[in-house]
């Protein structure tokens, strides 16, 4: 098709210049998010000072027991992210490690429990270590125990469950990382005599940090929100802040409480993200390991 | 050498932790076919179970409404999903860096925070309880997974390709019908697999957004799973575990020619 050159060059330009006709192409899906996701939370913002008042903070903090609620939440999120750590690196660090053969097992182990529903594998759980579970009747019948041991409605089920849940998210950023360590350094420290396992701390491990900054920060930020696998597995005393929040809404109907605890959870889930996130810049970049 | 011991150690511990992830996911299926009524591992084997869910009208229901749920949120996910993360990578201005985040954020809000928030503010639109609500919120929640797709798709893109359509013509439509879509496929088709696994496995905003006479499968398992405890969950658990990893195997599988057919 034979056209005037100016128009052909002007029309190639046009497809490289910034364009704001892709801007359009956005903007349906930016306008959506907009009414559907910022305007409920935007409800919740305001709930939470007018049904009746700001008193519901007030609330919130004066109240030992809601504080209670907000301290096991931290700490079921630390000790979930702790056991996160201890299971997920050897974990990835063996997936970094493995052969075709290997790698393939362990990357099945771990992806099919995360594509699988939240829901099912709680209850999976519900049926392995209540006391007619599973576990229970097994080691009843293998004469271990007489009276069956309390795994479930306590903080042991609890930390059992999440972090079955929480493992994927800890290990897939680690190997990310890991993945890239060129392995030819533990094996130039190696040759400068170095013992395997010094050669593992100050080469592999410090490499690898970025990973394990990045799993941790995620799973604890994950933890905070939880709310179907603490219901199930915990106890009365293992309320987290998630089903603190639901139960204010479907059982007390107190929407303006509720919104004032959600509020205050999205405040400190975003805390913890940022100051985490920038933690993990500095380091990036004072390592120059910043791409 | 030395290290071959502790590298044993460690595949030996790594081994541990694999059957501590996979023996709860799949503990459920032998648990399905129990001809015993008890949630155990069976001694006689038996179907009952799978024939009572799918005679029971509660179940057929439940599941056909969340199939419907699903389906209407891949499409919506999609087209929106596409266009956003086609336009982002295109448009030259610094609104695109805020503007990803936005549509990401969903990702980071706690969940149950976002279905109390649906909750309040879809009630003052009367859309609580229906499906148009509750498409309306995974559609949220989908959003971000169609964009990682999709984005990761188009950055594979090459730009060229672009340029030579419109030398020779074509019009922006055009280009995106003929050049651009066919080979940002894969990461379409992924980025729709997992808006259908967001929203099919759904529970905390499903439990907000439903009603006695509207309720998906995951919020009846939800009900079922803290009153009537027998097989039949284990066997509604086997369906859903094998929806979820045939899904997503797929997905997976066209994740990765994407990325190995543009290196």
């Amino acid at each position: 098709m034979v056209e005037a050159r100016g128009t052909v060059e002007s029309r190639a330009r046009g497809a490289e210049d910034a364009g704001w006709h892709w801007a359009l192409l956005a903007l349906p899906a930016v306008a959506f998010v907009a009414v559907f996701f910022v305007v409920p939370l935007g409800e919740m913002v305001v709930q939470s000072i007018t049904e009746p008042s700001p008193d519901n903070y007030a609330t919130f903090v004066d109240t030992h027991a809601y504080v209670r609620v907000l301290l096991q939440t931290f700490r079921t999120a630390a000790i979930v992210t702790v056991t996160s750590i201890v299971l997920g690196y050897p974990y990835a660090y063996a997936m970094r490690r493995a052969g075709r053969l290997g790698f393939a097992a362990l990357s099945m182990a771990l992806l099919l429990p995360f594509w699988s529903s939240l829901l099912v594998r709680t209850f999976a759980w519900t049926t392995l270590l209540q006391d007619t579970g599973v576990i229970n009747k097994a080691l009843m019948s293998l004469g271990v125990i007489d009276e069956p041991l309390a795994l479930m409605r306590n903080s042991l089920g609890v930390t059992i469950g999440m972090s079955h849940i929480m493992l994927p998210y800890m290990v897939l950023p680690l190997y990310a990382v890991m993945s890239r360590i060129d392995l030819s350094l533990t094996d130039a420290a190696k040759s400068l005599g170095a013992g395997p396992v010094t050669a593992f701390r100050r080469v592999f491990l410090p490499l690898s940090a970025p990973g394990l900054a990045a799993g941790t920060l995620l799973v604890f930020v994950l933890s905070l929100g939880f709310y179907i696998t603490p219901a199930l597995l915990g106890g009365p005393q293992n309320v987290l802040i998630g089903q603190l929040i639901a139960d204010q809404v479907s059982i007390n109907v107190n929407f303006g409480f509720a919104s004032a605890v959600g509020i205050v959870l999205l405040v400190l889930t975003l805390l913890v993200l940022g100051t985490g996130g920038l933690l993990l810049q500095r380091s990036a970049a004072f390592k120059g390991l910043a791409r | 050498m030395s290290c071959s011991r502790h590298r044993k150690a460690v595949y030996a511990f790594a081994t541990l932790v694999g059957a501590f992830l996979l023996l709860p996911t799949l503990v459920v299926v032998p648990m399905s076919f129990n001809k015993g009524s008890r949630l155990e591992l069976p001694h006689s084997l038996s179907l009952k179970w799978y024939e009572a869910i799918f005679d029971s009208t509660m179940w057929r229901d439940a599941m056909w409404t969340s199939a419907q749920v699903a389906l209407l949120t891949v499409v919506f996910a999609t087209v929106l999903g596409t266009a956003a993360a086609l336009g982002l990578a295109r448009w030259r201005s610094k609104a695109v860096g805020p503007l990803m985040g936005l549509l990401l954020s969903p990702l980071i809000v706690p969940v149950v925070i976002f279905a109390v928030g649906v909750f309040l503010r879809y009630s003052q639109w009367h859309i609580t309880g229906t499906m148009t609500g509750l498409v309306l919120a995974h559609v949220v929640m989908a959003l971000p997974f169609v964009m990682v797709s999709v984005g990761s798709s188009v950055r594979t893109l090459d730009r060229n390709l672009e340029l030579a359509a419109a030398s020779l013509g074509a019009g922006p439509v055009l280009t995106f019908r003929r050049v651009i879509l066919p080979l940002i496929v894969p990461g379409v088709v992924a980025g729709a697999l997992f808006a259908f696994i967001t929203s099919w496995d759904e529970i905390v905003v499903a439990i907000f957004m439903t009603s006695p006479t509207f309720r998906t499968l995951p919020v009846v398992m939800w009900s079922q799973v803290r009153t009537q405890v027998d097989p039949s969950l284990a066997a509604v658990g086997t369906l859903l575990l094998a929806v979820s990893t045939l899904v997503l195997l797929a997905a997976t599988l066209l994740r990765r020619t994407t990325r190995s057919s543009h290196g």
